[in-house]
């Protein structure tokens, strides 16, 4: 429709306009990077931020909750980061290399840039590519997601990020993790650019610690997979963010590939991992897993688009929620098949636990599918424990609080165990843990 | 419940033309002013000599509908529809209202015998069991034209008339009800039919009564560029029992016409209403061209502790299909369940499903939903399941299944699924695929034609479904998804 | 009755041979055992002669009482006497085997321009070969093969054969998944079906089937054509020495 009608700004569209215009002198990028920044602030200006009647926004109104923008973050001072990085560490002593990213910059001094050269990777900042000539395809190349007004938000105040490169037919010894740190609080906008070459192997932890005090933390993930190629990314979303935060991942993968990834939610206030998957190569297979758990006054959502454009690819989607207090969970998943797409197997499943009586939980599983010789099949539950395992358990001697635990992690795990990722299993395991112990 | 052999047998007897009620009866019709406006609601509401307060709740409902926007969620697309260019009143000319058998127009009985309803009474008493009667109101463009059986269910208490009339008799009842589940300003189309409203049919089950016989009506749009906007009201009071079927037909025409129905259903304490439906309006013609826009929205509210409403769909016809029987689960205990098929084939586009709104403690529903989409066109499942906060062991289930036939086509899952009760427990499922190549070949070895072999894999596809329909209806409905899916494959 | 000449064909998807010059001729009132090793060609031969589409016949006919089968679809097959009975029973959830049965007797008839049965002549028919047979009517009542054991869905395609009536019976690995007991029954109704208007194609890995139904004539296949050809005794020596020289010869 062309109906424009004029919007009454909210504070934080105010506060977000503003921003743009005081700092879009100074934010990273050649003259085709601030045009498109222009545009996205014209899908701002336009439509605002998303909301309720926007219906990929239905259960997740960010108008309504965003109360304020906050400026965004200036550049960290080594001395916070490096006691940030020693004092707070998501994966314990597991083996992995490092890449930092810092209110909303790439650090190379404390990511291990040689040792992943020597493993085939190169590693480079986003903000510096940004401004030279492909720096607008890094911005534009992923075509689904575009019109999200999450992504666009990104595209306008984007400050910096890591572009990630791994060689043809690479196999890292260990996963890399990718971190992204606050040391003073601001909004924070990053993009990172992910590509692994054909044959490659890549398993990437996705983290955040810091705090960002009132500002939004708005971060992309853009994945190629090429043609044989693996990528298995492990997302933690935890921490402290007292507003909104926001990840978005754009995946493209080729043919004969593999892309794996689990998203983890724990305790924000607003939080939505949003997905777009895209099969561009035949013979491919995308598994996509959800952790979620959400108290107090959270809301937690998973969103995901799975485009099936080309056939004979497997995708399996398995999302787990926990939700306790006043706390509202969200899944939206979409399984497309595009005519033609023949031969897609595509298997989606969502679960909710409500821990507590005003906890909610809202389901939208889709089928859309175009093409007849297809295997398409979601489900959809939602309930409380089953008080018979519970009698079970304590008939057996185990208290109440310890076999709601037991009961709560079995029905998590389920996801995990999916995942199959050995090196983040008991991390995860041991934050849901922590989750239920500290909520 | 077994099946009147004749109504089984006319069923059989009919020809499987491609659609076979494409006929226009020849007569002479009585049309209002074009257009819609504050006059043609006046005009109306006199032609049925309605109360003052009617002609305002119209009124009304016409100014609220000038404000609204029509909507575009749904996965229809149409050229939009001049509402201006509608006839909104036409009636056969020689009947002004409901009347007894005897003063019905012959052309108009002659039709409704070409649609295989067994509207005289005598015919209908040759030969069968009393309990296996069916009373049938027959709705011709805008009116009424005739109810059967009227004072035999009079003696058992039940009131079965056309809606205008039951405005003319039970003002009362119609007042405390019409709106009460529907409200004027429920959605476009409701609203639309609020002010524009011409006829439908009329249903009060007293307290304790199990209704004698089903009841059911009989529509058909004949009329061009005629627009159908019927009313139905159902009230089965405490403790009683209706099980009341609905079929459409049009004849067949170049330009597309509408239809916008509202149907209200109330159940008070510990009563039941079953509702079926066999939609067979027509559904344009193999390039996609004319058949019936059918926006539609029927709601049911389990208004008393241990109410029932159940709603069983065949939706074989109409170019749109735009129709969410749904379910306001309010007394405890209530149950709502919602059984439906959808086959599209040519252009069609359906986009249907149901709400199911628990509002109650123990309120439990259930969802059945067997799509299939053939040649190219478009099949949507659309369905809200939510439980709200006191809504306390609300269960409900859901199956939706899709079957794709052909490549062209598209099939469609769009569930909605809100739980704000801890309690709640919901489940839902869905699949789509194809016939499978085992299948058919396995058919085919037996001796099956292709055809045939698609034919039966449909009805055991839709084998849930139609067990919910009476039996006069399964058997027509089976049929009727057979003739839909023709030269759908080879 | 069956005439198969010089018949070549490979998996129509991805080309591979699987037959390679098969000649075969059943006489009215004949019982011929295909035996053969996993992988020879036994299943592909009874889908090429219902017409299963995912086989190709790149050279060779076959003649079916002097008619060009290969021109026929699988239904016109089925109508003109052709029956397999699968290895693997196709489920069809929803519609009731007895459901099943009418359809495909009066599809049978039709084109064959007979009327189609009566109800009350289509019961009986049905009930007298359901108690050969021990299928209970409970059992006729559930979708066709959805949830029957191993055993049951054997029993109904034996079922269905003796209802339709086939010229050629095409039986593919009948024994498989049966315990004794239920062999004795399957067999025992194949062997009521035995006539001298009919001919049967018996295709089985192992030769205890064949203490049951007693062949006329045994054949050897291996990859893709048949390479010894005996009376029933064949089949005894095949238990005894297994199918090694046989593999080895068409080698």
């Amino acid at each position: 429709m062309n109906v424009s009608v004029p919007i009454n700004y909210t504070q934080a569209e105010s506060d977000l306009i503003d921003r743009f215009e005081q700092r879009k002198a100074d934010l990273p990028g050649s003259v085709a990077v601030a045009a498109l920044r222009e545009a996205a602030i014209r899908q701002l200006r336009e439509k605002g931020l998303p909301h309720r009647r926007v219906e990929e926004y239905k259960y997740s109104d960010l108008r309504a909750f965003l109360k304020s923008a906050a400026p965004l973050a200036e550049k960290a001072k080594l001395e916070d980061l490096e006691s940030i990085l020693s004092n707070q560490n998501v994966f314990g002593d597991l083996d992995r290399y490092r890449i930092v990213i810092a209110n909303g910059a790439f650090v190379a001094g404390l990511s291990d840039v040689e040792d992943l050269a020597k493993e085939g990777v190169t590693v480079s900042s986003l903000q510096d590519a940004l401004a030279g000539e492909t720096g607008a395809q890094l911005l534009t190349m992923p075509k689904t997601g575009q019109d999200d007004g999450i992504v666009a938000l990104n595209t306008a105040f984007v400050q910096g990020g890591a572009v990630i490169v791994v060689r043809e037919g690479a196999d890292l010894s260990k996963p890399v993790e990718l971190i992204q740190v606050a040391t003073s609080s601001g909004s924070q906008a990053v993009r990172n650019s992910i590509s692994v070459g054909k044959g490659a192997k890549l398993r990437l932890l996705e983290t955040f610690v810091g705090d960002t005090g009132d500002g939004e933390l708005n971060t992309v993930f853009d994945y190629t997979i090429e043609d044989g190629a693996a990528l298995a990314t492990t997302r933690l979303i935890t921490g402290k963010v007292s507003t909104a935060r926001l990840f978005t991942s754009i995946a493209t993968v080729g043919a004969e590939a593999e892309f794996k990834s689990l998203g983890f939610i724990a305790g924000s206030r607003f939080a939505r991992n949003q997905q777009f998957v895209n099969f561009t190569g035949e013979n491919s297979e995308a598994k996509i897993y959800g952790v979620t758990m959400a108290g107090g006054e959270d809301l937690a959502d998973q969103t995901l688009i799975v485009d099936h454009a080309v056939p004979h690819c497997n995708s399996r989607e398995f999302f787990k929620t926990v939700l306790d207090g006043r706390s509202k969970g969200v899944y939206q998943g979409r399984i497309n098949v595009a005519p033609h797409a023949q031969k897609t197997d595509g298997e989606m499943m969502t679960q909710a636990l409500l821990l507590s009586e005003e906890a909610e939980m809202a389901n939208k599983p889709e089928l859309e599918i175009f093409a007849d010789d297809v295997i398409c099949a979601h489900g959809a539950t939602s309930g409380q424990i089953d008080e018979d395992l519970l009698f079970y358990l304590r008939a057996r001697g185990i208290p109440e609080d310890e076999a709601r635990t037991l009961l709560v992690l079995a029905f998590l795990s389920e996801a995990i165990e999916e995942y199959d990722e050995e090196d983040v299993t008991e991390g995860l395991e041991e934050r849901v843990r922590d989750w239920l112990a500290g909520h | 419940m077994p099946a009147v052999q004749e109504t089984i047998d006319k069923v059989k007897a009919i020809d499987v033309d491609q659609y076979k009620y494409g006929f226009v009866t020849d007569i002479e019709s009585e049309k209002g002013a074009k257009g819609l406006s504050e006059e043609t609601v006046r005009f109306l509401s006199a032609k049925k000599s309605e109360p003052e307060w009617m002609t305002e709740w119209r009124l009304d409902a016409l100014r609220r509908f000038q404000q609204m926007e029509e909507p575009t969620w749904a996965r229809v697309s149409y050229p939009k529809i001049d509402f201006d260019d509608l006839y909104y009143w036409a009636a056969p000319k020689s009947v002004e209202g409901p009347k007894s058998l005897d003063e019905v127009d012959p052309e108009l009985l002659e039709t409704y015998a070409k649609l295989g309803i067994p509207l005289a009474e005598q015919e209908i008493l040759a030969g069968v069991e009393p309990k296996n009667r069916v009373a049938v109101d027959a709705v011709f463009d805008s009116v009424s034209v005739v109810t059967t059986f009227k004072e035999e269910l009079k003696k058992a208490g039940v009131i079965f008339c056309s809606i205008s009339e039951a405005l003319r008799e039970y003002p009362d009842l119609v007042k405390k009800y019409l709106g009460s589940v529907v409200p004027v300003t429920d959605n476009f189309y409701a609203t639309l039919n609020s002010a524009v409203f011409s006829d439908g049919s009329f249903v009060y089950v007293p307290e304790g009564v199990r209704c004698p016989m089903e009841l059911s009506t009989y529509f058909r749009i004949n009329e061009q560029n005629t627009g159908q906007f019927e009313r139905t009201l159902i009230i089965a009071d405490k403790g009683s029992y209706v099980s009341y079927l609905e079929g459409c037909t049009a004849p067949q025409r170049d330009e597309n016409q509408l239809h916008a129905a509202v149907v209200e259903l109330v159940a008070l304490e510990d009563a039941e209403i079953k509702y079926s439906t066999v939609q067979n309006w027509f559904p344009g013609d193999k390039d996609g061209k004319g058949g019936i826009y059918n926006f539609v929205t029927k709601r049911g509210d389990c208004r008393g502790k241990n109410s029932k409403i159940s709603w069983t769909q065949v939706e074989t016809g109409s170019a749109i299909t735009w129709k969410y029987p749904s379910c306001i689960l309010r007394g405890e205990n209530s149950r709502g369940e919602f059984y439906s098929i959808a086959v599209s084939n040519g252009h069609q586009q359906i986009d249907s499903g149901t709400k199911m709104i628990h509002l109650g403690k123990n309120t439990s529903s259930r969802v059945i939903s067997k799509g299939i989409s053939a040649g190219k066109s478009e099949n949507t499942y659309r369905g809200l399941i939510s439980a709200h906060r006191k809504a306390s062991n609300a269960r409900n289930f859901t199956q939706c299944d899709s079957l794709l036939i052909g490549q062209d086509c598209g099939a469609h899952t769009v569930p909605y699924i809100e739980s704000k009760n801890a309690s709640a427990q919901f489940e839902h499922e869905a699949t789509t695929s194809k016939i499978s190549d085992d299948q058919m070949f396995y058919c085919l070895q037996r001796g099956l034609s292709e055809e045939e072999a698609v034919a039966l894999i449909v009805n055991g596809f839709v084998k849930d479904v139609i067990q919910q329909l009476p039996m006069e209806f399964a058997v027509e409905a089976q049929k009727l998804i057979s003739i839909s899916l023709e030269g759908s494959v080879g | 009755m069956l005439e198969i000449k010089n018949l070549h064909a490979r998996i129509a998807e991805d080309e591979t041979e699987i037959l390679n010059g098969i000649n075969l001729t059943v006489n009215p009132g004949e019982v011929h055992a295909i035996m053969g090793p996993n992988g020879s060609g036994k299943s592909t031969l009874s889908y090429i002669l219902a017409g299963k589409d995912d086989y190709e016949v790149t050279e060779g006919e076959i003649l079916f009482n002097g008619e060009n089968m290969l021109e026929m679809e699988p239904d016109e097959r089925a109508a003109a006497g052709m029956f397999l009975a699968f290895q693997y029973p196709i489920e069809i959830p929803g519609v009731a085997t007895m459901e099943f049965l009418k359809t495909a007797m009066n599809a049978q008839r039709k084109a064959r321009g007979e009327d189609p049965l009566s109800i009350p002549d289509f019961m009986k028919r049905v009930k007298a070969a359901a108690s050969h047979l021990n299928v209970s009517m409970d059992m006729l009542k559930r979708p066709l093969n959805v949830g029957f054991s191993g055993g049951e869905k054997k029993r109904a395609e034996i079922l269905q054969m003796s209802l339709l009536e086939p010229k050629l019976c095409v039986l593919d690995e009948t024994d498989s998944g049966l315990d004794i007991d239920a062999l004795r029954i399957v067999s025992e109704g194949v062997n009521k079906l035995r006539s001298p208007e009919r001919a049967m194609v018996v295709i089985t890995h192992y030769q205890r089937l064949l203490d049951h139904i007693v062949p006329d004539v045994v054949h050897v296949l291996s990859k893709g054509r048949i390479v010894k050809t005996g009376d029933k005794d064949l089949a005894l020596e095949l238990e005894k020495n297994g199918y090694a020289d046989y593999v080895d010869t068409a080698a």
